[in-house]
């Protein structure tokens, strides 16, 4: 029951309209250009006004052009066949490899219920001290890192990719710059772990409204995957240009934008892609990291802004370091308990002290003379930045947190360093007593 | 009566226009029926023969065209013996039965009864024959957790009716007939122990309503002490995210000493809720001996469900608060976040093209917030007992600008404000609530003058230290040095706390009078102190200690000995003069 019209009524930035009958909301359309095909989804219906929004873009559609209606909303398919093969926007293969078509799935699914999920339990180590003693990364998490254009987001996120304990890693690409998309592709390939990824690139060449499906069709697969007892890793970089593709469709579609053209619903539309992280009971797991650029370093942008009430915490990435500040994961107080007894306590004492140490930096270079603390504090800053917040460290949960006591040792009296008296009788280094 | 029917003649989003024939009901309650889903829609906006809609669900694979059946009657709950410890979703679906029937995911178009109407109740007649009554009169009750639910006359039924019969004690189910009602023309009502209620209309029933006095004790010092609670009372806790609004929430919510307690998760992550979900049951409330969750009911519509849901589960919430606190309990709603309600509603003024205001939100934002707000209150029933419904609302302000109209509009309205500091947060002074900032209307249960003391202190200390940072430590007298290190102290050993600790999460009333008049006497001491080292390294010394002491139950045999040793260190340091 395809139907089919030539019959083109406005062509509006990437939406067309067509007049056509019995189409369901979101249903997917074929339009045959002389540019060669492309796929199109109903966004709003106004009795038989259908207003489409077009993925490959509305350049050099004619009036007379053909859409075929498909009778179905998008789908992606679902088997094992997909691990190592690369995607574009559409579902369509990238790589050299043949098409699949069985198995379809329904994207963008009815959310979890609440009542089904689990409290997260279990850690994800990534041997970074910065995430796994300050902000524990945990599976089922979703988690963005902020940072700047230019800084090593996706550097990290390939990093933790490789070093995380998962069974699968799922990519999506999003206005992904073309070197960046090589770089994700090597770094896994030459990690050995291309045999359980699976990647839907959209390059910042591609069409912008082919961009908006690329967190659907991921999570729709990594959810199938994890209802199937896998650890899924999500990485979605970055999720600002998806935001940026829902601003200008919605533009398009004369919506009243409510900050800096963003539409109204900008955080349901993150929300219902960040909450598919999921861990099932008795099956895998979806944990989502996420890249956000925030334009001109400002955490208040929309983006940004709306990320952050939606995630389970964020990284924020300054200078090439996860800052300290700020960066926050949610659900660490679920699993650094079962860690060390000293690793809540490291946790917030390290970080304390590391605040002061700011403070006083700003004190030593307005000029001012430094007390004895002051000295210490310096001397601990600079041994806090080398030993952990240098992303190029690698150590392990365990050698970060004793690092941790050598530092408070090198430069504090244990009164100095606010720890509980039981950890600094366990715990302060014996050559220092 | 008969049902008014429509087609389907647009589909924007989650808005559906619909054309009817006959007459509808503005927030009537229609279903889009689309192959075997029926999807649950409310009425927004008529227009001639056309009514505006939104869906409660995802509307993938609706037509043009497709069929909807009016219910004739507004957006209702459910009232009745049975909903403490359930989960619903925005409109009372219970989510533990939808995940029975249907699994992990939340299928579309599936509609619950909101109460078991298999399980037996043992009702206790009140009301007797030939009794005269109204809406809202006492007909008997039944046990439900350690409370008498009460049985009412539906709050729907209007004028005067005489009780024509009344069953025994018994064991009845809630649809089970429990009375018969008739007033003077005749017309007949057959009782059962439930009846619906739509959720936008508050329950009145009372007879006046009063200003909140009594403290509502949260259990957390900072609020407790500096910016309480009353029963009956409103806050807000606006703060930037990541500041810890939900963590203070949640501690509310275990450790707040009401009868009952809402929580309505509003468009939030739907994790925390289930950290409710999971915890809550295990947790034994020590004042009455019972699990946590028999005192809790969790409405839970989180930011992927569908949005018009959370537009409605807030006034749910309110619903079920005033439901209960017509029998005469304290009840506490706390709802995360009044944002995302906020937003639910300029979403859909957006779909509706009405004229936005500040931020696109719509120009009712501040009155709807009001009334809202306006449903907490304590009141004085007929018989003279009172009742009360406090209500606690979190706000996320956009970029954590406390200048945007959800924030301005609720602090408008609510009595106390605790604002969420992110400078607090970053420096890990948990809960970030600003205590220079934050102010609150109702009385602490602490006297007043020390109380100001400490704020003064507080003050003056971050002014000081605003000095510091121009003028360094070596061009600060050791007075004010002094100053500054005391309401550091204040600020870190009873302003923080540690809500993860099962001693330091929780401060009864007894022993936040204790330690604030222990700290009271720190702060007015004169400490004979030269150096501003030695200063820091006494209090270093005090603070270690005292922290030691915030985590020893006060039953404890150790408590007695931290306090020596407190006590001990402070008389090696003072003056011989007594304190100011």
């Amino acid at each position: 029951m395809q139907k089919v019209y030539n019959k083109i009524l406005s062509v509006t930035g990437n939406v067309i309209t067509v007049k056509a009958e019995g189409i369901a909301n979101e249903e997917l359309a074929e339009i045959s250009t002389s540019r060669g095909k492309s796929l199109a989804q109903v966004i709003k219906l106004d009795h038989d006004i259908v207003s489409l929004q077009v993925f490959a873009g509305s350049q050099g559609i004619a009036t007379n052009d053909e859409i075929r209606f498909l009778g179905h909303p998008m789908r992606v398919t679902f088997s094992d066949d997909m691990l190592g093969r690369i995607f574009n926007g559409s579902g369509v293969p990238r790589d050299k490899g043949p098409a699949l078509a069985e198995n379809l799935i329904e994207i963008a699914g009815p959310s979890v219920n609440p009542a089904k999920r689990i409290i997260p339990r279990n850690m994800i180590r990534t041997n970074i001290p910065m995430i796994d003693l300050f902000n524990s990364l945990v599976v089922s998490q979703k988690l963005p890192i902020f940072s700047v254009s230019g800084e090593p987001y996706n550097e990290l996120l390939a990093r933790i990719a490789l070093q995380a304990e998962v069974d699968m890693i799922v990519l999506g690409g999003i206005g992904l710059k073309y070197d960046q998309y090589m770089y994700f592709k090597n770094t896994i390939e030459e990690g050995g772990a291309m045999s359980r990824s699976i990647f839907f690139i959209h390059t910042a060449s591609d069409p912008i409204v082919e961009g908006l499906m690329v967190p659907d069709l991921c999570l729709a697969v990594a959810e199938k995957f994890a209802l199937n007892g896998k650890n899924v890793l999500v990485l979605l970089t970055d999720m600002t240009n998806f935001a940026d593709a829902l601003k200008e469709i919605a533009i398009t579609m004369e919506q009243v934008p409510s900050n800096r053209g963003y539409p109204g619903d900008l955080y349901s539309q993150l929300a219902s892609r960040y909450e598919k992280a999921v861990d099932f009971d008795d099956a895998g797991s979806v944990t989502v990291l996420a890249a956000t650029t925030m334009p001109g370093d400002d955490v208040t942008h929309p983006v940004p802004d709306n990320t952050g009430y939606i995630t389970e915490g964020q990284f924020y990435l300054r200078n090439g370091r996860i800052e300290p500040f700020g960066s926050l994961s949610r659900l660490k107080q679920q699993v650094n308990d079962k860690t060390r007894d000293d690793h809540r306590a490291i946790m917030d004492g390290l970080i304390q002290l590391y605040a002061q140490y700011n403070e006083t930096e700003e004190k030593r270079a307005m000029g001012f003379r430094m007390s004895e603390w002051d000295k210490k504090l310096l001397k601990y800053g600079k041994l806090f930045e080398a030993n952990m917040m240098d992303l190029s460290v690698n150590i392990s949960l365990e050698n970060a947190l004793d690092k941790g006591w050598e530092i408070l040792a090198e430069c504090f009296t244990p009164e100095e360093t606010r720890m509980k008296t039981d950890l600094i009788t366990k715990f302060w280094p014996e050559e220092a007593k | 009566m008969n049902k008014t029917k429509g087609t389907i003649s647009g589909i924007n989003g989650n808005m559906i226009s619909v054309e009817f024939d006959g007459n509808i009901i503005q927030n009537e309650v229609g279903y889009a029926i689309t192959g075997d889903d029926r999807l649950k829609s409310e009425v927004v906006k008529i227009q001639g023969n056309v009514a505006y809609m939104q869906v409660f669900e995802i509307t993938k694979g609706l037509r043009v065209g497709d069929a909807v059946e009016f219910s004739g009657e507004m957006l209702s709950v459910q009232l009745g013996p049975g909903i403490l410890g359930m989960v619903y979703d925005g409109l009372q679906n219970p989510l533990n039965e939808l995940a029975e029937l249907h699994g992990f995911f939340l299928k579309r178009g599936v509609i619950l009864d909101a109460l078991d109407f298999k399980a037996e109740w043992e009702f206790t007649p009140v009301a007797k024959k030939s009794d005269s009554v109204h809406a809202a009169s006492v007909l008997g009750h039944v046990p439900e957790g350690i409370f008498e639910h009460k049985i009412f006359v539906p709050f729907n039924l209007q004028g005067d009716f005489k009780v024509t019969s009344i069953v025994k004690k018994g064991q009845y189910k809630v649809s089970d007939t429990i009375a018969t009602i008739e007033n003077d023309k005749g017309d007949k009502h057959d009782l059962t122990m439930f009846f619906e209620w739509p959720v936008k209309i508050p329950i009145e029933f009372y007879r006046d309503k009063l200003v909140p006095k009594e403290p509502l004790m949260t259990q957390t010092r900072i609020i407790d002490t500096f910016f309480p609670v009353a029963k009956g009372g409103t806050y807000c806790i606006p703060g930037p995210f990541g500041a810890g609004k939900t963590v203070l929430q949640q501690v509310t919510s275990r450790f707040a000493e009401a009868d009952i307690v809402i929580i309505a998760a509003c468009g939030e992550r739907a994790g925390e809720v289930v950290e409710t979900l999971r915890e809550f049951p295990e947790i034994t409330d020590p004042r009455t001996g019972k699990s946590l969750m028999e005192r809790t009911i969790i409405i839970c519509n989180t930011s992927s469900m569908p949005v018009a849901a959370r537009e409605a589960s807030v006034y749910t919430a309110a619903t079920l608060g005033e439901y209960y606190r017509q029998m005469g309990l304290n009840v506490l709603l706390l709802a995360d976040s009044t944002s995302r309600w906020a937003q639910a509603m300029r979403e859909l003024s957006g779909r509706l093209e009405e004229i936005p205001g500040e931020e696109a939100f719509p120009a009712y934002l501040e009155s709807r917030i009001a009334q809202f707000y306006e449903r907490a209150g304590l009141v004085e029933f007929e018989d003279g007992t009172f009742g009360s419904l406090t209500i606690g609302g979190t706000v996320s302000p956009a970029g954590g600008n406390f200048e945007e109209p959800v924030t301005q509009s609720t602090l408008k309205v609510v009595g106390a404000f605790h604002g969420l500091s992110r400078e607090r947060s970053n420096a890990r002074r948990y809960p970030a609530i600003d205590p220079l900032d934050s102010w609150s209307k109702y009385v602490s249960f602490i006297d007043n003058k020390p109380i100001q003391y400490a704020r003064e202190i507080l003050r003056k200390g971050n002014d000081v230290h605003q000095m510091m940072l121009v003028v360094g430590e070596e061009g600060t007298s050791i007075e004010d040095f002094t100053i500054y290190l005391k309401s550091e102290f204040l600020d870190n050993v009873y302003l923080q706390q540690n809500s993860f600790d099962s001693v330091d999460g929780a401060t009864s009333p007894e022993r936040q009078k204790y330690v604030f008049n222990f700290v009271y006497n720190v702060l007015t001491k004169q400490f004979n102190l030269k150096e501003k080292d030695e200063a820091r390294n006494f209090f270093n010394k005090l603070r270690q200690l005292f922290i030691d002491w915030n985590y020893i139950d006060m039953k404890d045999g150790e408590f007695k000995k931290q306090e020596a040793k407190i006590t001990q260190l402070i008389e090696e340091n003072s003056d011989n003069a007594e304190g100011v």
